[in-house]
């Protein structure tokens, strides 16, 4: 047995030892990884029917690809260590190939690709179908960093938010999604540019709430859709998943689901317009949002601006219900932090890269002044 | 024109002379041998790894720990986009070409390239195209769109249309930086594209005219086979590349619309030409690595390859549908169910020719007797991780999960599997196994184990635990992470992962260096290999062979080494083939081709011209002039200028 060198052999087995204990440590950190964390956003964990069919799908490939996978290691390793150079000058027998073999290792694979095949092509068909009449109908609009939602059923329209999608649980929703510049107006569903039209719509976007659906590119000039629908009500948070430039990371969104009743009267506040502000330092915010041309960019329903016009520009997100919202800036900074919504309105660029809202340069009492005011849009 | 007499010392061109150095740094700049052009594209190569390297650790750094601030988004879109470029265009692509291009010609028995300025063009070119790249940091930042850099943010978007973050306020000054930063990537890799092209032709070209007497296609050793395959594809993937690049330079400085959906143009079309060229790419970057397992784990197993004939045609399969996957990059673009579907086929189908090469290096070490070198650690450890990166490809392919995986970290996870586990150890297989050809010295085993090892235990750290987080939602190209989703304990672990990555590929470099001079002494064929290139000397003269020797065999080496015994086996006979008669002066009965200046001097105006493109007016003009002059006169000296005059 010891006709290699003694302590080759030994570093071989030492070797393969820390290898050993090397995985089991990995493996050990895992498991602590998936017992005690919560995966929010894990494709893994799937929380309604279009992501089901997907993991279904992930399930039956991965348990073969694992199977696979032991198959092969197992031939490596046995390989390794049984033909391992034992001394001695025979040499092996020069095989050239076996037919049979070779057909062997290629009619089976292919067989078992068939086998995945099938399940997939029925799955892209069944996935790329259009919910029925009984679907909700929401516009997803992306912008360079931000995503806008708009409702288009007809009892629901002009309800609009950013970075948070209400849905109802156990119905589908169909999105379906437009890329828009950051810096023009939003011109509306119907009236979103085509290729050719002449008119700016920003860059490729990707929308993905891993626990309810796969990815949804959201390309320029054209219109996509998406179904998507959560079983129980909860946050499933997401985000833009298609690289689009220096605040990609921070275009994130939630998807918020409530039992039907209550998404009901959820559509029913949104639906409001926003009441004139009362005290004092609020009211000077709502000057300031039309004298600091906030207005220029923002829409807030119900809003009179001085001159008689309203506030509907939809350039920067629609603000009417601002406070009523978990986040903002592209889902990543808590609408409660007030130190945090003073220093957005600072200095955009400071807390977000490539922000497309400019610094107004406003004074201290100006940002408490518009504070006040955002805070009373509820 | 080309009538002028080479042999006339009387030319009228006389003004031309070729380079006399033959030693120094001006004999390396003038070479056209093959050898030291090798030489010469790994040493630039490992370079580029290094910068890639380093520039992967920062990323690293930065995604450590949630909502880190180490890097600005700007610096780290910077850096992720050139750690892409960079491996696969100044790393994976010239890798194999200093493979190709030191051994490739040793085993068919060939005393040079084809071309052999042809040669020595194409890799200063692609220094070239190195230099103008990373010429950027003084030039107000690197490409930052990713190595896809996809329309229309790569051209009439951009980042920051006002310019708040990188114009410092001005929308004017943001376009400026950001369009010098897309004309670094269109025009760098154009020049790239160049220096790759020649070479493939030229690969072909030596491949097909130059084999030794008796060498038939199907004795070629598997790693000719597949230089041949990769030199196809390149030949017919880089002019698709070419032209989209051609159309980006001119979106973003002419104000052309190829890409642009506001006056026509669709940014999908970029993505369906990138990726046309993208995916065969992937099959350049993996075949040759294919090929040099081919060769190690016969030398080391002492058997021939297993299945020669299904290997050279999975190798000639893959590339051919290589061309009819590339929209699986694409799934979630809403293609519609129909071409999904056929690219998910196709897709899964690419598996079969791939499980079969497996298969067939299993098969090769099967009844052998295995001798686990470093160089057959890596050689086997790449057909092992090439394996579990195979097998997530395969997920990929099935499209209603792959929405879910595109785009996040399992994606980098698995072509990391693909690209560092299979290209990067089987190219650093191949280096420990044709170190001792290049040098006369073999690399230290010890160091060399440890490398193995320690390379082998910080990719899977590294790569491995990216498929979790990549499936517990964690999209790519993030410069960074909110606490809260599951991710935290991982990108760490990730992190020190890539650290002893680089300590690993430290003492690569450190056992490279010292077994140049501490290394034992090779000998001609230190392995008892099989293929011819181990007949010469370690390392071989200039000429490679005293005498072609005639194949008659596959494994012809092997075959001289070994006679067939009254029982039908093989016995050991005492060594000896070609090289021991010599029937010439080598110095002066083998013509061997010249040094010149001139491909060198032809690569230096190509950056000129890209430079050119980002001033204006007469600064453009004379800039273009100026670098047009230089490659174009050294162009035309190149074809005028004489032999070398005979007995210097």
């Amino acid at each position: 047995m010891i006709t290699a060198s003694r302590s080759e052999a030994a570093g071989h087995r030492s070797a393969a030892r820390r290898r050993w204990a090397a995985w089991t440590v990995l493996l050990g950190l895992l498991m602590a990884g998936c017992g005690t964390r919560e995966l929010p956003q894990s494709a893994l964990n799937p929380a309604g029917p279009v992501a089901r069919a997907q993991d279904e799908l992930w399930d039956l490939v991965f348990w073969i690809a694992v199977g696979v996978f032991i198959l092969v290691q197992g031939l490596i390793l046995f390989a390794v260590f049984r033909f391992r150079d034992r001394g001695g000058d025979e040499i092996p027998k020069q095989v050239a190939g076996n037919t049979k073999l070779e057909l062997m290792w290629t009619i089976i694979p292919a067989l078992i690709l068939v086998g995945i095949a099938v399940p997939t092509v029925q799955t892209i068909f069944e996935l790329a179908q259009e919910p029925g009449e009984e679907a909700l109908d929401v516009r997803v609009i992306g912008k360079q960093y931000w995503w806008g939602f708009e409702y288009l059923d007809e009892d629901q329209q002009g309800v609009i938010t950013a970075n948070e999608l209400h849905i109802p649980t156990g119905r589908p929703v169909f999105l379906r999604m437009q890329a828009l510049s950051a810096t023009q107006p939003d011109p509306g569903f119907d009236a979103a540019p085509e290729i050719g039209q002449g008119v700016s719509n920003g860059v490729i976007h990707s929308f993905w709430v891993p626990r309810l659906a796969g990815k949804q590119d959201v390309v320029p000039g054209h219109t996509r859709t998406l179904t998507i629908q959560a079983d129980e009500p909860g946050l499933y948070p997401g985000q833009c998943a298609e690289f689009c430039g220096l605040s990609h990371a921070r275009m994130r969104f939630d998807v918020i689901a409530h039992e039907p009743a209550e998404f009901d009267q959820w559509i029913a506040d949104q639906a409001e317009p926003a009441e004139a502000a009362e005290d004092g330092l609020a009211a000077e915010g709502e000057e300031l949002f039309q004298s600091q041309q906030c207005i220029a960019c923002h829409a807030i329903d119900g809003y009179e601006a001085a001159a008689g016009t309203a506030a509907e520009v939809r350039i920067g997100p629609n603000l009417t219900h601002f406070a009523s919202r978990r986040t903002f800036a592209g889902g990543v900074f808590d609408v409660n932090d007030e130190a945090q919504l003073k220093a957005w309105l600072a200095n955009p660029q400071a807390v977000k890269a490539g922000s497309q809202m400019p610094n107004l340069g406003l004074t201290d009492d100006q940002i408490d002044a518009l504070t006040a005011y955002l805070y009373t849009l509820e | 024109m080309n009538a002028v007499p080479a042999e006339s010392p009387r030319s009228s061109l006389k003004i031309l002379q070729r380079p006399k150095a033959e030693t120094g740094l001006w004999s390396w700049i003038t070479t056209t041998d093959h050898k030291k052009i090798g030489v010469m594209y790994f040493l630039a190569t490992m370079v580029f790894f290094v910068i890639a390297g380093v520039e992967a650790l920062l990323l690293r750094i930065q995604l450590a720990v949630p909502e880190n601030d180490f890097l600005s988004p700007d610096v780290y879109n910077q850096l992720y986009t050139m750690h892409g470029i960079t491996m696969v265009f100044f790393v994976g692509i010239p890798l194999g070409a200093s493979f190709f291009n030191y051994i490739m010609p040793l085993q068919i028995g060939a005393r040079d390239v084809a071309f052999p300025r042809l040669n020595a063009f194409s890799f200063w070119v692609f220094c070239a195209a190195g230099i103008f790249m990373y010429s950027g940091v003084l030039l107000g930042g690197l490409p930052n769109g990713g190595w896809f850099n996809y329309a229309p943010l790569s051209t009439t978007v951009g980042p920051d249309v006002s310019g708040y973050t990188v114009g410092g306020g001005s929308a004017e000054l943001g376009t400026q930086v950001h369009m010098g930063r897309m004309l670094l990537y269109s025009i760098g890799l154009q020049i790239a594209g160049i220096a790759t092209l020649a070479s493939a032709i030229n690969f072909i070209v030596t491949i097909l005219n130059l084999r030794a007497p008796g060498m038939t296609l199907m004795r070629m050793p598997i790693f000719v086979w597949m230089t041949l395959v990769v030199a196809f594809l390149l030949l017919f993937a880089i002019p698709v590349i070419g032209i989209a690049l051609w159309q980006l330079m001119f979106d973003v400085r002419f104000g052309a619309n190829f890409f642009n959906p506001a006056a026509g143009g669709d940014p999908v079309l970029w993505q369906h030409m990138f990726w046309l060229f993208g995916h065969p790419e992937v099959y350049i970057l993996i075949l040759p690595a294919f090929g040099i397992i081919s060769e190690i784990i016969p030398t080391f197993s002492r058997k021939p390859i297993f299945g020669y004939t299904a290997m050279v045609f999975a190798g000639v399969a893959i590339g051919f549908l290589g061309w009819g996957v590339w929209a699986h990059h694409m799934f979630a673009v809403g293609m519609g169910p129909v071409a999904n579907t056929a690219f998910a086929l196709t897709t899964m189908f690419i598996a079969v020719p791939t499980g079969v090469k497996i298969f067939n290096w299993i098969g090769t070490m099967w009844g052998g007797k295995l001798r686990l070198t470093t160089a057959m650690l890596f050689a086997v450890g790449a057909v092992a991780m090439f394996t579990i990166g195979g097998l997530s490809g395969v997920t990929h392919s099935v499209v209603p999960s792959n929405y879910q995986q595109t785009d996040s970290y399992y994606v980098v996870a698995h072509f990391h599997y693909v690209l560092f586990g299979g290209l990067v150890f089987g190219a650093l297989g191949g280096v420990y196994y044709w170190y001792p050809k290049v040098t006369g010295r073999l690399m230290n085993e010890t160091l060399g184990r440890t490398n193995f090892w320690t390379l082998m235990l910080g990719f899977n750290l590294t790569f491995g635990l990216m498929h979790f987080v990549g499936l517990w939602g964690m999209p790519r190209r993030i410069d960074t992470y909110a606490a809260g989703f599951g991710w935290d304990l991982l990108n760490l672990i990730i992190t020190v992962g890539a650290f002893i990555i680089a300590g690993s590929v430290l003492l690569l470099i450190i056992n490279m260096a010292s077994s140049l001079r501490r290394g034992q002494i090779a000998g001609d064929d230190p392995w008892d290999a099989r293929t011819i290139e181990w007949m010469t000397s370690s390392p071989p003269a200039h000429y490679n062979f005293k005498e072609v020797p005639q194949i008659s065999a596959r494994d012809e080496l092997w075959h001289r080494k070994h006679a067939v015994s009254e029982q039908g086996d093989y016995v050991r006979v005492p060594a000896g083939g070609a090289g021991t008669v010599v029937i010439h002066d080598p110095d002066t009965d083998i013509h061997m081709p010249d040094p010149s200046f001139y491909p060198a001097l032809a690569a230096v105006g190509m950056p000129i011209m890209g430079w050119a493109l980002f001033t204006s007016g007469t600064g453009m003009i004379v800039l273009l002039a100026v670098g047009c002059v230089i490659t174009v006169g050294a162009l035309f000296a190149w074809a005028f200028e004489p032999m070398a005059e005979e007995g210097h």
